[in-house]
């Protein structure tokens, strides 16, 4: 018995497109780059900004000219690849330079003891090593918790409100809420100090209230969306039980779009913690770490950011960087808990 | 489930007359001197039915004896799914709906001024062309969603989700994973599952719009066998647009027709007498495949 040695099939991947060439890509940039540099010096578009405008031109113009040597479809192709390469390198460009710098300038602040300390025995001028921003970090925390306990089923039951019971005021209820979206965080903050802060004093829980009004236009809105994505069939489903209204909307639709409500809070939550104006007017800012949510200021990472920016010196700039750099990574991490239990919903 | 005691048409149509149409048996007026004794069930009288200015349903009185199977065929749009909405208090979803005429069941006008829509929507019991479980649900959660979402208390809710989930044929395959998401089954699975679902409330009508049109033979096959089963307990209205589900399942058969005008019913009959020899050429012409 003899045994055919079939040949071994040559596996491949044919739906992938065959790589290009390098030349296919060099050459329209290289042309733009030239183009670029000299439009920069000739013309009006002078600076990186005047060069980097001009690139995106000559770049999208090159590619164009370079498809054509094929044919019109290819050629608007290459155009419409040129412009999105090139529109997400700007959009990608000052998101990693604000990393990069906020990163670069803020490291050098950043030791063991600064999310363990407070200001008090420090100032913002000493010798980085010394005091921290755990009054900061507790008091931002403290203060986002308390808005998002009023903003968050606010806001919620305002996207119900507009969609599931269709009331006769949801039509006005929707504008208002689109307007108040529109408010400056500032006026929001007046707004805690006319009717909270002149009468009590400065405390955490007024700046509560001032990111509160902030956070609710964000969250309604975005839940209206998500409210709207849940499928008619399971409302039909829901009333075809004899369910009511009610237990349909809190039973059956809300819990349905779990994973989106979590999101619209989540985009409430990021709109409002690096808000600085409204606490600015409410919660004001103390050097000394407070558990205190009235009676007393309480500190915020963005007022601490601040605090440290007007004092100015270079000890007190780097303080300032290193609590901006806090708080960022503070909102991603918010982001990557609120993603895995909305993630965990859906098996 | 409680067993009705009005079975008045028990007998009407033998059994195996279902699975393949005898011809004529009895004449249609016997037929419905034994429909008139019974007031349990659902009646209809003089529905019509508008969307906007659009007349889409004309007059249409029919009666569903209780415990029957009645088959609600026709073309598209011709105002069958329309009518079955009607019947559990549906159609007012729709903003620009409006309706003239009268829905009794067992006996009660469902759209007198002060009816309870969900204590009628309890009892009468929907399944949808499209299976929609509740996707936030597990596959135990979604049968019992009706009894949580109606607050009725149910003393043994495992024997009931065994019941309702052995009565839509999914118990078998479903039994060992009832934990996890109603979303995770097959489309047949989820339909079946949605009939559970339904039957979890205990109706006395189950309305079914096309709940087959998206499933393989298999699945069709199997619900068709509930839907069987079903009809010794509660009254089944059936929209469907496959003549032969018609003829399997079916002891009643109302043809609907809108051609031009708004929809309305042409012939309706014993399933039997529909499709060997009915009164009207249309619907001759409709069940022989010729239009529609």
């Amino acid at each position: 018995m003899s045994v055919v040695e079939l040949p071994a099939p040559t596996r491949g991947r044919p739906w992938v497109n065959r790589k290009r060439s390098i030349r296919d890509v060099s050459t329209p940039v290289a042309i733009a780059v030239v183009l670029a540099a000299v439009a920069n010096l000739v013309t009006g578009l002078a600076g990186p900004l005047g060069f980097y405008l001009a690139f995106v031109i000559f770049f999208a113009g090159t590619s164009l000219v370079f498809g054509l040597r094929h044919d019109k479809v290819k050629a608007i192709d290459k155009f419409a690849t040129a412009f999105i390469v090139v529109g997400f390198a700007t959009a990608f460009i000052p998101w990693a330079s604000i990393l990069v710098t906020l990163v670069q300038k803020g490291w050098p602040a950043i030791y063991g003891g600064y999310f363990t300390n407070d200001m008090a025995v420090t100032s913002a001028d000493d010798e980085l090593g010394m005091g921290g921003l755990s009054h900061a970090i507790f008091g931002t925390f403290l203060i986002l918790i308390v808005a998002s306990i009023i903003a968050i089923p606010l806001g919620i039951l305002t996207a119900a409100y507009i969609t599931e019971i269709r009331g006769r005021l949801s039509g006005f209820v929707r504008v208002m809420v689109q307007s108040m979206s529109g408010v400056p965080s500032v006026v929001a903050g007046l707004f805690i100090y006319a009717t909270v802060v002149s009468r009590y004093q400065f405390s955490g829980l007024a700046g509560a209230l001032a990111l509160a009004i902030l956070m609710l236009p964000t969250i309604a809105r975005t839940a209206e969306e998500v409210l709207k994505l849940v499928p008619e069939e399971i409302r039909s489903a829901s009333y075809a039980l004899g369910a009511s209204q009610m237990a349909t909307t809190f039973r059956i639709i809300l819990p349905s779009a779990r994973s989106g409500l979590i999101t619209a809070s989540m985009l409430g939550v990021a709109r409002v913690a690096g808000e600085t104006a409204p606490l600015l007017l409410t919660s004001f800012y103390t050097s000394v770490f407070s558990r205190h949510l009235t009676g007393e200021p309480l500190a915020s990472l963005p007022m601490y950011v601040f605090q440290n920016f007007t004092v100015g010196t270079d000890h007190a700039l780097t303080r300032a960087w290193g609590g901006a750099l806090v708080l960022l990574f503070l909102i991603l991490m918010l982001f990557v808990v609120a993603r895995t239990v909305a993630g965990r919903s859906r098996k | 489930m409680e067993t009705n005691q009005n079975r008045q048409v028990d007998g009407v149509i033998p059994a195996t007359s279902m699975a393949e149409p005898a011809t004529a048996g009895g004449s249609q007026s016997s037929t419905l001197d034994e429909r008139m004794v019974t007031m349990s069930g659902l009646q209809t009288k003089g529905i019509h039915a508008w969307f906007g200015d659009h007349h889409v349903l004309e007059d249409v009185s029919l009666d569903f004896p209780a415990n029957t199977v009645t088959g609600l065929i026709g073309p598209s749009g011709c105002g069958k799914s329309t009518f079955l909405r009607m019947l559990n208090r549906m159609h007012e979803f729709i903003p620009s709906a409006s309706m003239a005429g009268e829905v009794f069941l067992d006996g009660e006008e469902i759209y007198a001024p002060d009816v309870d829509v969900a204590a009628i929507r309890l009892r009468v019991g929907m399944v949808f062309q499209k299976p929609n479980p509740f996707p936030s649900m597990t596959i135990a959660e979604n049968v019992l969603a009706g009894t949580k979402l109606a607050n009725i208390k149910v003393k043994d809710k495992d024997s009931l989700l065994e019941e309702c989930l052995t009565r839509a044929g999914l118990w078998k395959e479903v039994k060992d994973r009832l934990k996890l998401s109603g979303a995770s089954l097959s489309g047949g699975q989820q339909q079946r599952l949605c009939i559970a679902r339904a039957l979890a409330v205990k109706p006395t009508v189950l309305l079914m719009d096309e709940p087959c049109s998206a499933l393989d033979p298999g699945s069709t096959l199997k619900i068709e066998d509930t839907i069987h089963e079903l009809s010794d307990l509660i009254t089944v209205v059936i929209v469907t647009h496959n003549m032969q589900q018609a003829a399997r399942v079916s002891d009643y058969c109302a043809f609907f027709l809108s051609d031009g005008h708004p929809g309305r019913v042409i012939e309706a009959d014993r399933t039997d007498i529909v499709f060997t020899s009915p009164q009207d050429q249309r619907t001759a012409d409709y069940v022989q495949g010729r239009f529609g």
